[in-house]
């Protein structure tokens, strides 16, 4: 062995060290992507595991009485000691109740009734701030089978509450509707004309060459910064109603419009040219050869886009923290003007909440809009395997 | 007839085209104006040069003092801890994908990728407060050493993480486009892989790689959700990490979402910072967009 080595011309007596510090260098590229690997399973993981308690909701059931002076003081309808054990948002519906259906009036009831948020998390195993003598009721409840964990259709079914066990993402799922409709009406039809003009009629002069260096700022700006723009201008200065979608829409519109230009210019240029010297060997004119052959050809690329600009406005948050979308509103909007909330501001208020009972919701509310936003990305990339075409 | 007709027609939609162009130029002479005007503003009322070099930050009260530097330096610390994290993991993962992986498994990494990048920045905000800055006070404790509950470590590691998509994704994009007669010239002459890579196609993309890692810079300045969530309110001009910190986008939000008049100096030191950021936010990618023109222009790619 050690005579090949003196007779090898060859032989590069560092070679040992240099395969070593190859093999080094490797172990570290492969160990950089498996960190960014783990720590997305263990996000996925614990995101998962906090928010799986919220999918369960406690129920207890109590004897309701209904008679005149519940329907005044709701808290009379039940029995002292379970006061504190059933949600005092029920409690509130009680008169609510009487008044649509009079016939329940000088009844009583054995029914089931949502819980309070301290024993749902008794109930869960979590902490809890419940007196020795609720949880001795609730011991009792649990061996009688009068309380228990039921599928929790509130949290998609509900707006938001000061009540964490009455608390749901309805009313901002409505207002990121309504927001991410404003921002498509808005930042589409600009988007795809901007790329059009750039693509197949600008010349390259000082106008051009302003617009793309701008677009390319455009997309860098800090997503505040967006929100500060929207307060001064739509706010101040247009006079548009604070914490609507209308605003909200109109901000991210603007933040998304860099996205589809870029995406909607890359699909035009894709388009071969010769589709368009076809289109002149017809007699067509050049609107016409972009409206009925470059467009439809480039459409789904431009769709693809698209999509992944709203799955970006859709997470946004911190410029509609500043517009005002994070106001308490239990109810859904009607119209793009009223008061709204949207889903990543639920989340964000419901993450600075005091009561225990809303970490789970918080993570509740995440997963649903990972789970929104995987489905539009799934959706973009599907079309652009659909009808992506080869020339 | 029809020739006339169909030109007035194509004249308008040619001016509906220029003017769809045009909103992208008033969005940003927009943000730029109404972030100026205000801040133009708070400085007739407070120094300017306090604003940049004092340390005492005090809204709210009589006689109060806007003097940014603590928040600066806040910001600085934050970024930083989020490029050490970012920057070695990012274009570690960059080399693996584009030199080293196969071209099945390159497929299978970046839709990953893709989906860490698309996660919501509030997302990860309420993971660094639930699960990350716990987890640092108790590491922290180990070792003898008290750490807050919204440590600049914390926001710093998960703004790292946030970041690492950006640079791996567009270090990735550089580092294939070398073109591959100077791996094969490097590899024919003896070198090794690794070598290549550290001595010939890293050098090549440098200026790729610069680009990306100054975009990830101006992501994390501008990021607002984590440090909203995560970090402090106080400003702090301190050098150790686990204390709380505060960041111009905290303070921005802070100051924003109060129940001030909107014309006190409360309020408009949010435009102050505002304009602060846009200016740092502006050059940064200036510098990164004439970076990656440069790679372009030496290696003649037009796919970048």
């Amino acid at each position: 062995m050690n005579n090949q080595k003196n007779h090898n011309p060859f032989y590069d007596p560092s070679l040992s060290s240099r395969h070593r510090s190859a093999r080094l260098f490797k172990a570290f590229t492969r160990g950089s992507i498996l960190i960014t690997l783990a720590f997305l399973c263990f996000f996925i993981f614990d995101m998962v595991r906090t928010a799986y308690p919220a999918m369960w909701q406690s129920y207890v059931k109590v004897e309701v009485s209904y008679n005149e002076k519940s329907s005044k003081i709701s808290q009379k309808a039940i029995d002292k000691k379970f006061r504190k054990i059933v949600s005092r948002a029920w409690l509130r519906s009680i008169p609510k109740l009487l008044k649509q259906q009079p016939e329940l009036m000088g009844t009583t009831a054995n029914q089931w009734v949502l819980a309070d948020d301290q024993v749902d998390q008794y109930m869960k195993g979590h902490h809890h701030n419940l007196k020795q003598k609720q949880v001795s009721v609730i011991e009792t409840l649990k061996t009688n089978a009068q309380i228990e964990l039921r599928w929790n259709n509130i949290f998609l079914s509900q707006g938001d509450s000061k009540l964490p066990e009455n608390a749901g993402v309805y009313s901002s799922l409505i207002g990121s509707i309504f927001t991410l409709f404003v921002t498509l009406a808005i930042a589409f039809p600009l988007g795809v004309m901007t790329a059009i003009h750039l693509e197949e009629f600008a010349r390259d002069n000082m106008l051009t060459r302003i617009i793309e260096v701008n677009i390319n700022n455009l997309a860098a700006i800090p997503s505040i910064l967006f929100g500060l723009l929207g307060l001064a201008v739509f706010i101040n200065l247009f006079g548009l109603p604070r914490s609507s979608p209308l605003v909200g829409g109109l901000t991210l519109a603007l933040m998304t419009l860099p996205i589809i230009i870029v995406s909607a210019r890359a699909a035009l240029r894709s388009v071969p040219d010769s589709i368009r010297q076809a289109g002149y060997g017809l007699g067509l004119t050049k609107i016409q050869i972009i409206q009925g052959n470059v467009l439809p050809i480039a459409f789904p690329g431009i769709l693809t886009g698209t999509i992944i600009g709203l799955a970006q406005a859709m997470g946004e948050t911190a410029p509609l923290i500043i517009i005002g979308m994070i106001a308490f509103i239990p109810d859904s909007p009607n119209s793009i003007t009223d008061a709204a909330t949207v889903l990543p501001a639920q989340i964000f208020t419901w993450a600075g909440m005091p009561e225990r009972a809303y970490v789970e919701k918080t993570a509740a509310g995440i997963m649903v809009i990972l789970l929104i936003l995987f489905f539009l990305n799934a959706a973009a990339i599907y079309l652009r395997k659909k009808y992506e075409i080869k020339w | 007839m029809i020739t006339t007709k169909g030109n007035s027609k194509e004249n308008i939609i040619r001016f509906l085209l220029i003017f769809a162009s045009v909103i992208s130029i008033i969005t940003t002479i927009g943000i730029l104006f109404s972030i100026f005007f205000q801040a133009i503003e708070f400085f007739q009322l407070k120094s300017f040069w306090y604003f940049l070099f004092g340390t005492e930050w005090s809204p709210g009260q009589e006689n109060s003092k806007f003097g940014a530097l603590p928040i600066f330096a806040g910001t600085f610390m934050i970024t930083v801890i989020a490029l050490l994290v970012a920057i070695p993991v990012g274009v570690g993962s960059a080399i693996y994908m584009s030199e080293y992986s196969s071209r099945l498994r390159r497929n299978i990494l970046k839709p990953i990728l893709e989906i860490l990048a698309g996660i919501p920045t509030v997302v990860y905000g309420f993971f660094a407060a639930l699960t990350i800055a716990p987890a640092i006070v108790s590491i922290s404790g180990w070792f003898g050493l008290t750490a807050a509950y919204n440590s600049a470590l914390a926001c710093g590691i998960v703004m790292g993480v946030m970041i690492i998509p950006i640079i791996a994704s567009l270090s990735d994009d550089v580092l294939r486009a070398v073109p591959n007669s100077q791996r094969n010239a490097s590899l024919a002459l003896g070198m090794t892989h690794s070598e290549t890579i550290r001595h010939i196609i890293v050098p090549s993309a440098m200026p790729g790689i610069i680009s990306a890692g100054l975009l990830g810079l101006s992501k994390a300045i501008g990021e607002t959700m984590i440090v909203v969530m995560a970090a402090g309110l106080r400003p702090n001009l301190s050098w150790n990490p686990l204390e709380d910190m505060t960041t111009v986008t905290v303070r921005i939000v802070d100051s924003l979402v109060g129940d001030h008049a909107f014309d006190s100096p409360d309020t408009m030191s949010a435009f102050a910072l505002g304009l602060v950021l846009f200016v740092v936010t502006l050059v940064l990618n200036m510098i990164s967009l004439s970076q990656i023109r440069k790679f372009k222009a030496k290696y003649k790619i037009n796919t970048l």
